[in-house]
């Protein structure tokens, strides 16, 4: 869609085709763009798996949104004159006011669960004195720049101020000593409402001083939802990306088609004081005693297992290779296991570099996957390595999913039970963030 | 008015939005080079071809060329740029 609109700037009369679960969004992109009337034409959902016979169908058939046959649309959306609205576009300027019409408690309630302003839990009505009270959490001034986020990249960014995150974390129910943390993901960059049609998700990990002096858990139950700065800090996140990147509204803003449960609230603690190796910031240039917080983008895929058990090599074998291919595992574990690892002679770096040797499929399941097909198949045929030594692969050759760098380990949990999990996390790039910064 | 509370609008701050035109229509497709843009979503590859043979046994006189960008999701100024500099008309498909 931005590459369609793009070519339109450079004077090339474009038409795109989308599924028709698409529509809305692609209006509303082409509104947010400047050009409502942007050509669109539109085939059935879906796609995947449709024999040649069935897409030429589609394409002899009538566009499912237009009710008119879909070549007429691609031919008259290249040739039809144009009128007075596709010459000048639509330009305008929105404005979100500081402060919503006074109104009673219920009604105001009623207004943001209507608006998609809330994730259909009960929230805290951001009140001028909450959220003065909230902005003592932190000494940066209320109308600094935050960042500035957005569902999908080909849609707009939306930016924010320190007050504006305040909001939502009063929202959320956090206290104001949590605000840091939340100040924190917010720069990011990364939003916690992508709307992927794949559902990813987003989750944060804490390290350092501030995990203890805001009292969030990182022993029994780490993973929620047994703390209070735990679960509202994860929430908040989630609220605040869904409302200051302009909405996460299925359909339109959002497309995940299964949702994810991680889109509630995903934020932990490491377990710093009972894990043998360092923590997940110092992998990163921070020192102990700094506060940061690592976000990662995932939640789809989730593998289990206990041990270090005698199998442990096989066992994990088999978790990556159920992984997704293109989405790089965040392994969580109890410090029981870490230590276990410890014993047998692994330090943190050395269990990564075993798991990326490991981390492996046979080529024909690797070049199967969609995404593979879809993202990496084209790096391949540019010659980028190793993907293009690995189109060359003979169906059997076992590759190498992950790089050590990809990989990332986590230790957390209570000692009740030598537990770990393989979730997709993917770390972005410069997404380890001081959290002291916004103090 | 008393029961009545003031809140914080939770949203944050869209951008200005410029209004843009479209680019002028071809007067017919006859004789003219159309691009056909894979955008690399799984099976577009297919349908692009199938959108292929359906204009060579209907519209044999327009030329067509086939092109994809470098990855999916991403711009390709190169693509966009060859296009623009070759090409009289654009199709995407399929995906946003």
């Amino acid at each position: 869609m931005g590459l369609a609109l793009a070519l339109e700037n450079a004077g090339v009369p474009t038409v795109a085709i989308h599924t028709h679960v698409f529509a809305r969004l692609a209006k509303s992109v082409a509104m947010a763009n400047g050009m409502p009337t942007a050509r669109q034409a539109y085939v059935p959902q879906p796609l995947v798996d449709k024999s040649a016979g069935d897409l030429r169908a589609y394409i002899e058939g009538v566009d499912p949104v237009s009710k008119r046959p879909f070549m007429q649309e691609i031919i008259e959306g290249l040739t039809s004159a144009l009128s007075s609205a596709d010459i000048k576009g639509l330009g305008f300027e929105r404005s979100t006011p500081r402060l919503l019409p006074a109104d009673s408690e219920d009604n105001l309630h009623r207004m943001f669960m209507e608006n998609n302003w809330t994730d259909f839990l009960p929230i805290v009505l951001p009140t001028e004195e909450r959220v003065e009270a909230m902005l003592k959490g932190t000494s940066q001034p209320r109308n600094k720049i935050v960042g500035r986020l957005r569902p999908t990249d080909f849609r707009e960014d939306w930016e924010f101020d320190v007050e504006k995150v305040a909001v939502n974390a009063v929202m959320a129910g956090a206290k104001p000593e949590y605000l840091p943390v939340i100040l924190a993901m917010a720069s990011s960059g990364l939003t916690a409402r992508s709307s992927s049609t794949t559902s990813f998700a987003a989750f944060g990990v804490v390290n350092g001083p501030i995990r203890n002096e805001i009292g969030m858990n990182s022993g029994i139950g780490a993973m929620g939802p047994y703390n209070h700065a735990n679960m509202t800090i994860g929430r908040a996140w989630n609220l605040l990306s869904q409302n200051l990147q302009g909405g996460s509204t299925p359909g339109e803003t959002y497309m995940g088609t299964l949702g994810n449960y991680f889109a509630i609230s995903g934020c932990f603690a490491e377990n710093e004081e009972r894990s043998p190796w360092e923590p997940l910031h110092m992998r990163y240039g921070f020192k102990r005693e700094e506060s940061a917080v690592t976000v990662f983008r995932g939640g789809r895929y989730m593998q289990a297992g206990y041990g270090p058990r005698d199998d442990w090599e096989d066992k994990m074998r088999r978790s990556f290779a159920a992984c997704e291919a293109r989405q790089s595992p965040l392994i969580v574990m109890d410090p029981i296991v870490a230590r276990l690892y410890e014993e047998k002679g692994f330090n943190k770096q050395k269990l990564i570099e075993w798991c990326a040797e490991n981390a492996r499929l046979p080529a024909k399941e690797y070049w199967n996957e969609m995404w593979v097909q879809t993202l990496i198949h084209p790096k391949a045929v540019a010659g980028v390595e190793p993907y293009a030594s690995y189109l060359k692969a003979a169906p059997g050759e076992m590759l190498k999913l992950f790089s050590p760098g990809e990989i990332h380990i986590v230790v957390t949990g209570g000692e009740t039970q030598g537990a770990w999990r393989i979730f997709e996390g993917v770390r972005m790039k410069d997404c380890t963030v001081s959290i002291d910064k916004w103090r | 008015m008393a029961g009545l509370l003031t809140v914080h609008d939770p949203r944050g701050y869209p951008p200005v939005v410029a209004g843009k035109r479209l680019a002028q229509r071809l007067e017919s497709l006859n004789g003219k080079t159309v691009y056909l843009v894979d955008c690399l979503f799984d099976n577009s590859a297919v349908f692009m071809a199938q959108m292929r043979e359906w204009f060579a046994q209907n519209l044999p006189q327009v030329k067509l060329k086939d092109i994809q960008p470098r990855e999916s999701w991403v711009d390709d100024p190169d693509m966009r740029a060859k296009v623009a500099a070759d090409g009289d008309a654009a199709i995407l498909g399929v995906g946003l």
